[in-house]
């Protein structure tokens, strides 16, 4: 074909529309950029722990390189029903009720496959992970933005909840603790939320792949609420409590017609996760929780770090209480949001990314990612601050 | 106790984390963490602090050995006389007693063989309630103290992601 040709016609309408994403954009600045340090990454810097990595050579070895079935190999499903058990408190079958993903982004894109009409409305609190609002969009739904504020500490309030409800509304994505601020959701917040759902009969898409990095108090999860375990879907996976991102291995656990709506999907576009994945997942689940909490307390000293850095070099942040990113504010600075990440980079070569690629109510703020060394740590702020002082406005 | 062995895991692996870090990482006050190592160090649960150096790659032709030590125990003090003896020589760097078919494991540093088979021929072997010693020179490190020699661990992650 003649490459003069204009081939974005050939793209569908509803893709072509889909706005680029803003950590793209960034990325690529970031990388034409020498010595960088970069607190913009958004995964572990542990390595997967050698016991998982060992188990997943010995499943090779031992020749373990078939399908499973679709839903995934039983003896993971029976770990993942234990594990959720023990952590949230809710029972879920290991015959109907889980089904084992590609990550949790795939979990995410089957249930909103499953469940989306087109014109339904998928309420998705921001600033939030990016993929929520394009996945409602690929599947002809209306993502409606529920924003969240600082001064809430990024929970979502119920009468921002309640103000967005239209007689489309039909699921509620709850990703806490949250990408990228940091925001946790107690018991109490959730439970102030729970009659609003089951009034307008929701189906809440509960994203919990951080929950295991919660550093105040047990994460709580909506499941766990009278009346709430049949309309939720409890998504989790072990890319951030294992350090396992490339792995790509995640999970949904939910009503068995709504499971067996996502293995329709998930039997004929994916037919199962990587066996060698599962295999290591069984092993982090059976032998991994010792390693994990070291790495949780170890985020948490670089949690208190990182925010005590900002403190003094006056840039304004709440105080997270879950996953690994600090969300300050960089009004201060008068810049927006991208001109203060590109600024930085040019000016310090430090890497952080944009809120506003995280939704617009992100504009005005940073994500520092503290899965970083001490060292980076404690000179990416040294940097920030002398930054700072150059461009604070007044 | 807590709070000490927090700040003991802590700089077991980097011994040059200063106080202040310290202290934000676990939410204390300075002064706080710095009386508390100073009173580990008066009280000798730190005993010391140490660099890790790849001296071979500073073409560095030291030589070191492990020493496996068969001793004959004392009444009333077992293998404890023969093993602070062998502390005393500042060749030596470490010593365990160990279970199996030897008693005492001894590691020794010199400027070449020489220098340790003297030890060994003179100092070791000849002590009282020794019986045999077992030398293996130790030919090439690849892991000491959680540090690997070869090609440290790069970062491999995208610089940015989402």
């Amino acid at each position: 074909m003649n490459s003069k040709v204009n081939m974005n016609q050939y793209v569908s309408k509803v893709v072509r529309d889909i706005p680029p994403s803003g950590i793209r954009k960034f990325f690529d600045l970031v990388t034409q950029t020498e010595g960088v340090i970069s607190l913009g990454v958004g995964e572990p810097d542990f390595v997967t722990p050698w016991h998982i990595r060992e188990a997943c050579f010995y499943s090779l070895e031992k020749g373990y390189t078939m399908y499973t079935s679709n839903l995934g190999l039983p003896e993971l499903r029976e770990e993942i029903a234990a594990y959720e058990s023990r952590k949230i408190g809710v029972n879920y079958s290991p015959e109907d009720e889980i089904l084992v993903t590609v990550g949790v982004s795939e979990a995410v894109d089957l249930a909103l496959r499953a469940l989306v009409e087109p014109g339904d409305e998928v309420l998705v609190p921001e600033p939030s992970y990016v993929s929520y609002s394009p996945g409602t969009t690929l599947v002809h739904g209306k993502p409606v933005s529920l924003m969240t504020y600082d001064a809430d500490e990024y929970r979502l309030r119920p009468d921002i909840l309640e103000a967005a409800l239209t007689p489309r509304s039909k699921v509620l994505i709850l990703p806490y603790p949250t990408n990228p601020t940091g925001g946790i959701m107690k018991h109490d917040d959730l439970k102030a939320l729970v009659d609003i759902i089951i009034k307008h009969d929701l189906i809440v898409l509960s994203d919990e792949i951080y929950s295991e990095l919660t550093y105040e108090g047990e994460h709580v999860s909506i499941a766990s609420f009278p009346g709430m375990r049949d309309r939720t879907i409890v998504f989790n996976g072990f890319s951030k409590s294992f350090a396992m991102t490339g792995w790509r291995i995640g999970y949904a656990c939910g009503h068995p017609e709504i499971i067996n709506a996502m293995n329709k999907i998930h039997q004929y576009t994916i037919m199962c996760a990587p066996i060698m994945a599962q295999k290591a997942a069984i092993e982090a689940l059976r032998h991994g929780e010792g390693e994990m909490k070291k790495m949780v307390e170890n985020y948490n000293y670089r949690r208190k770090l990182m925010l005590a850095g900002f403190k003094e070099i006056g840039l304004s942040c709440f105080e997270p209480r879950g996953a690994f990113y600090c969300f300050p504010s960089i009004t201060s600075s008068g810049m927006n949001s991208e001109d203060f990440c590109e600024q930085l980079l040019k000016e310090e070569q430090v890497a952080v990314v944009p809120g506003n690629a995280f939704g617009n109510c992100g504009e005005g703020y940073i994500r520092c990612c503290y899965a970083a060394s001490v060292g980076n740590i404690e000179e990416a702020i040294d940097k920030m601050g002398q930054f700072l002082c150059r461009h604070r406005k007044g | 106790m807590e709070l000490e062995k927090r700040i003991l895991r802590l700089i077991e692996n980097d011994a040059q984390l200063n106080p202040k870090t310290i202290a934000t990482m676990l939410g204390e006050d300075e002064q706080k963490v710095v009386a508390i190592i100073k009173r580990l160090e008066r009280e000798k649960y730190i005993l010391g602090y140490n660099t890790i150096i790849n001296w071979e790659r500073l073409g560095d032709d030291g030589v070191t050995a492990m020493i496996d030590v068969k001793v004959t125990p004392e009444r009333e003090v077992g293998f404890n006389n023969v093993a602070e003896r062998i502390c005393r020589f500042p060749e030596v760097s470490c010593v365990y007693l160990m279970s199996g078919t030897y008693d005492l494991s001894v590691i020794v540093s010199g400027d070449n063989m020489k220098d340790i088979s003297w030890f060994v021929s003179h100092k070791l072997s000849t002590l009282d309630h020794v019986q045999s010693t077992t030398t293996h020179f130790i030919l090439k490190r690849y892991k000491q103290e959680n540090f690997v020699f070869e090609e440290p661990e790069q970062d491999k992650r995208l610089v940015v992601s989402p």
